[in-house]
């Protein structure tokens, strides 16, 4: 697969799925905290949405990050419309703005986010060197 | 390997006037956290202010910067 090509496929990604979630890992199976929180605070809304691996190619997180021009991972879209990385929807979840701008309901107990616990990598050196 | 001093006053000379805290969140010198209160935020979005922030720092986030964690608001003015 050429760069042009993975680049072409994110976009595809980003305007095919109203909520699109790029992350290192998958929503059963986050490989980093930040990820896992991400992911968490759209399972506690309920809302449907798509969610890509970066971790496979190395490409892909350089694609997306040339095309947002945000540097970090996890990178959340709604609607075309990059929102933000962990920080800025875990701030959006608590304050209700998140359910707002997906348009559903805030639950009404507001249950803490339970992020699936990160995977434990096979190869113990490589979390080191990856954090 | 960055310290949470240098990042600090990165921030504080790309941002001046800035109320900046940096934690090295692992002591490890690439998981930080910033708390940065600046009037430059005034009238941005969240991703324009965070963005305010990462830009300080370029390709180093990600790179020897594995994450920077950031919280960002405008100061509280008093009545």
């Amino acid at each position: 697969m050429t760069n042009d090509e993975i680049r072409q496929f994110i976009d595809n990604a980003i305007s095919e799925n109203d909520v699109m979630l790029f992350m290192k890992g998958t929503p059963h199976q986050p490989a980093c905290g930040f990820s896992a929180r991400t992911a968490a605070c759209l399972n506690a809304l309920g809302v449907r949405y798509a969610a890509l691996d970066i971790l496979p190619d190395p490409r892909i997180r350089e694609e997306l990050s040339g095309l947002s021009g945000w540097p970090t991972i996890p990178q959340l879209f709604v609607n075309g419309e990059l929102v933000g990385g962990a920080d800025i929807v875990m701030e959006m979840y608590e304050s209700g703005e998140l359910a707002d701008t997906l348009g559903v309901e805030q639950p009404e107990d507001e249950p803490e986010p339970e992020p699936a616990q990160p995977a434990q990598r096979p190869i113990g050196l490589e979390n080191r060197l990856d954090g | 390997m960055p310290k949470a001093e240098e990042l600090k006053d990165r921030i504080e000379t790309a941002l001046p006037g800035a109320e900046v805290s940096v934690e090295d969140l692992t002591g490890g010198g690439d998981h930080f956290r910033a708390e940065v209160v600046s009037d430059r935020f005034e009238g941005l979005s969240r991703i324009e202010q965070h963005r305010l922030v990462y830009d300080v720092f370029g390709n180093e986030v990600g790179g020897p910067i594995h994450a920077l964690s950031i919280k960002t608001s405008t100061p509280v003015r008093s009545a």
